[in-house]
């Protein structure tokens, strides 16, 4: 699995080629700089790659959305961010954008739009299964047949923009035993990342929130805990190691489930 | 003479009743105006639907099967019995007794069903009080729950058992004479149809006529008084819902949960930064000169906007908000309860200073950030939407804790250490971590 074979073209390459992509991926902070987010990000590559995506990134004249400073109460900075980038995708008359983060998500979605950033923005599972629709990729079960997985809903993609269905159905595709925590969909309880906490410890209490949910994914007794956004992807992983389960529990984003079960 | 006497005395109470309520209302629409202007203007099909199906049809309250089915049962019974106070107000004014009772048929088909709809409220209004009270289910027992907010609960359900109570022992006078065969009845006409109090005058049967006469009277004169004066109970009590639930509802926020707004002035001002053509010394526009420079975000209720006050007094401190909040299940003092019952308050407060002080406001040294609400439950918020998702009439805590979250980074730069380093960061590098922007794509290179 050689990383030579990414194709990654910038926004900035394309133009000087003449060429306008069809989607720009957003890849966002977390999955620019964060570690264990860097191998969602590469997964999503490789999808985009296999479906033959015409695609390209920002590189390095992406920047924060703004979204952190927004929820944590910090307007002036959102919108510095935000103006800076829109002036960038307007630009580049980006149209429409994929991210695999849902903070970006929603804030590319429904913030920008009144800055003067119109676009037509998408999670990457809802684009996944667009491409699983228009038979562009096709998505086996293989190692995943039969396994147990459960689906955290990140707070910004389910409850902020009612998306519950586009990650459950791809999962559904690998052939894997769906199950549904207790508290799910509209009801899902937060890893306690969103709104600036994943910068900060948290006020004082008696558990920690991302504990909470961990113990309450472990219920389901999942093989795979699947998740759709980076920060919510750290916080179970820390939940699954701080439970000692990390050796039978994987914490998988939906992509890597997908490039995993074809042995991308 | 005496009946025109009745009649008087009906009619003050009934003027008196509804008078003090209507002040009490007055009140309430200037205090909800005292914050700042929001546009719902907007969508209104949407806005009829949402009240249609949430405040109507109890469309959220379900999603707890158990209370969301007695509460319909009070509800629709409190709503259709009090078709009945209509018959009470036209009886009580011209001096006459169950003036619809001509409707025949359809009247006992009526009284027939108030009957058994106030037998099921009290059953439904005695397990929610064993619920409180007995089971103490955790969301009644919060610390925000004590005291007054504590009893005015019980208060309401208490209100509702005795007026139910009145209504069924009326009944049950009233069919106790109908078929007394008494010899000086002129007159209580035989109508109606009593399924429940029927079998309750079997208590009556050895009370004379002019007993059972004043033991329906008594009910009588009790009910409408008792619910003249819930009426006016409602202005003081968490129990407003069953009114402002209405519109509420209809100018409830219709973008997606996770849309916050963006502060005009901020886009002014940024706008003006960013653009390359702006002469940063030009002096400020006219105009603006002897104005205030807006604040920015909420310190006290009346920076926040209207639809956020008249969310605080529709609250019904029923704690579904609390129970969902992550903050809260794992130990911490938020409450996004407590933070709607904490600007009723404070409104309360402003409103009744300014009562005191002819119409204008006097400063009191106080405000809803600090001296009720605290840093701590604000920074504790993880603007993941639950409360606003189980809210059964629509209330937005969240957009609250953003408003005080705005005011205390912008006008008081007082974030928590941590997040000021991660706003640092945003500002210079781009990222909320220490990282160098031109290392953006370095993972597509990385083994
Ligand atoms: S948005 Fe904030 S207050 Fe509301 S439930 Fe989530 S953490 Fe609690
Ligand atoms: S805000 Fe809504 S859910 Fe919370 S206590 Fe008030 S009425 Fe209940």
């Amino acid at each position: 699995m050689g990383n030579e074979t990414l194709y990654v073209p910038t926004m900035a390459e394309m133009m000087a080629s003449g060429k306008t992509p069809d989607v720009l991926f957003w890849v966002g902070c977390a999955g620019s700089f964060d570690d264990r987010a860097k191998k969602i990000t590469k997964a999503f590559v490789k999808l985009l790659n296999k479906a033959n995506v015409d695609f390209a990134v920002l590189g390095t004249e992406e920047s924060c959305t703004g979204d952190p400073a927004k929820r944590a109460g910090n307007e002036f900075l959102f919108q510095m961010q935000a103006m800076t980038n829109i002036e960038v995708l307007n630009a580049y008359e980006v149209k429409k954008i994929v991210t695999t983060c849902p903070h970006c998500f929603n804030t590319l979605k429904n913030e920008y739009p009144s800055l003067g950033g119109n676009y037509k923005v998408m999670h990457h599972t809802q684009f996944l299964k667009t491409l699983l629709e228009e038979g562009k990729l096709k998505i086996e079960g293989g190692s995943f047949k039969g396994k147990k997985i459960t689906f955290h809903d990140p707070c910004y993609l389910g409850r902020a923009n009612g998306v519950y269905e586009a990650p459950r159905e791809l999962i559904k595709k690998l052939e894997a035993e769906l199950i549904e925590m207790k508290r799910c969909k509209q009801n899902g309880l937060c890893c306690g990342a969103g709104g600036a906490q994943m910068f900060k410890e948290a006020e004082k209490g008696d558990k920690e929130i991302n504990i909470e949910r961990t113990e309450e994914a472990l219920e389901t007794k999942p093989d795979i805990i699947a998740a759709g956004c980076p920060f919510c992807n750290t916080m179970i992983t820390d939940g699954v190691k701080a439970k000692e389960k990390e050796s039978s529990v994987k914490v998988l984003d939906i992509a890597e489930l997908i490039t995993n079960a074809q042995d991308l | 003479m005496d009946h025109l006497l009745d009649n008087i005395v009906f009619a003050i109470i009934l003027f008196a009743g509804i008078g003090f309520f209507s002040v009490n209302v007055k009140k309430l629409i200037r205090n909800i105006k005292l914050g700042k202007s929001v546009d719902r203007s907007d969508n209104s099909s949407a806005r009829w639907k949402n009240m249609a199906l949430i405040a109507l049809g109890q469309q959220k309250m379900v999603k707890k099967p158990i209370a969301g089915f007695l509460h319909i049962l009070v509800y629709a019974g409190f709503i259709i019995i009090n078709i009945e106070v209509l018959e009470i107000i036209v009886d009580g004014l011209f001096n006459t007794h169950r003036a619809f009772s001509f409707l025949g048929g359809l009247y006992n088909f009526l009284i027939g069903s108030f009957e058994i709809l106030a037998l099921l409220v009290i059953v439904a209004v005695v397990i929610f009080w064993i619920r409180r009270n007995i089971i103490r289910l955790q969301r009644f027992w919060k610390p925000e729950m004590k005291g007054w907010p504590k009893s005015d609960g019980n208060i309401i359900l208490y209100f509702e058992m005795v007026l139910m109570t009145l209504f069924l022992t009326m009944n049950a006078a009233d069919f106790a004479i109908q078929h007394g065969n008494f010899a000086e009845n002129h007159h209580y006409i035989t109508a109606g149809a009593y399924p429940v109090s029927g079998p309750i005058s079997a208590l009556f049967s050895n009370l004379g006529y002019s007993t059972l006469v004043i033991i329906e009277r008594t009910c009588w004169w009790l009910h409408i008084a008792g619910i003249l004066v819930f009426l006016n109970y409602l202005y003081y009590s968490k129990h407003l819902h069953i009114l402002l639930a209405f519109p509420n509802t209809y100018f409830a926020n219709l973008n997606p949960k996770g849309q916050f707004t963006n502060v005009e002035s901020v886009t002014n001002e940024v706008k003006l930064m960013m653009d390359p053509n702006a002469d940063p010394f030009a002096a400020p526009e006219e105009t603006e000169s002897d104005e205030m420079p807006e604040k920015f975000g909420a310190s006290d209720v009346t920076d926040l906007n209207w639809v956020q006050l008249l969310n605080a007094y529709t609250c019904t401190e029923c704690g579904r908000c609390t129970s969902e909040c992550p903050a809260n299940q794992t130990g911490k003092k938020l409450s996004p309860r407590k933070i709607m019952m904490d600007t009723r308050d404070r409104l309360e407060e402003v409103g009744k200073n300014i009562d005191a002080n002819k119409g204008t406001f006097k400063e009191d040294g106080k405000q809803l950030l600090n001296d009720y609400i605290t840093k701590e439950e604000l920074w504790a918020c993880t603007s993941c939407n639950a409360c606003v998702e189980a809210c059964p009439v629509n209330i937005d805590p969240l957009s609250i804790i953003t408003e005080m979250r705005r005011y205390l980074v912008m006008e008081e730069s007082a974030a928590p250490v941590e997040l000021n380093n991660m706003m640092t960061n945003i500002e210079n590098n781009g990222a909320p971590w220490p990282y160098n922007q031109m290392d953006r794509l370095n993972w597509k290179d990385e083994a």
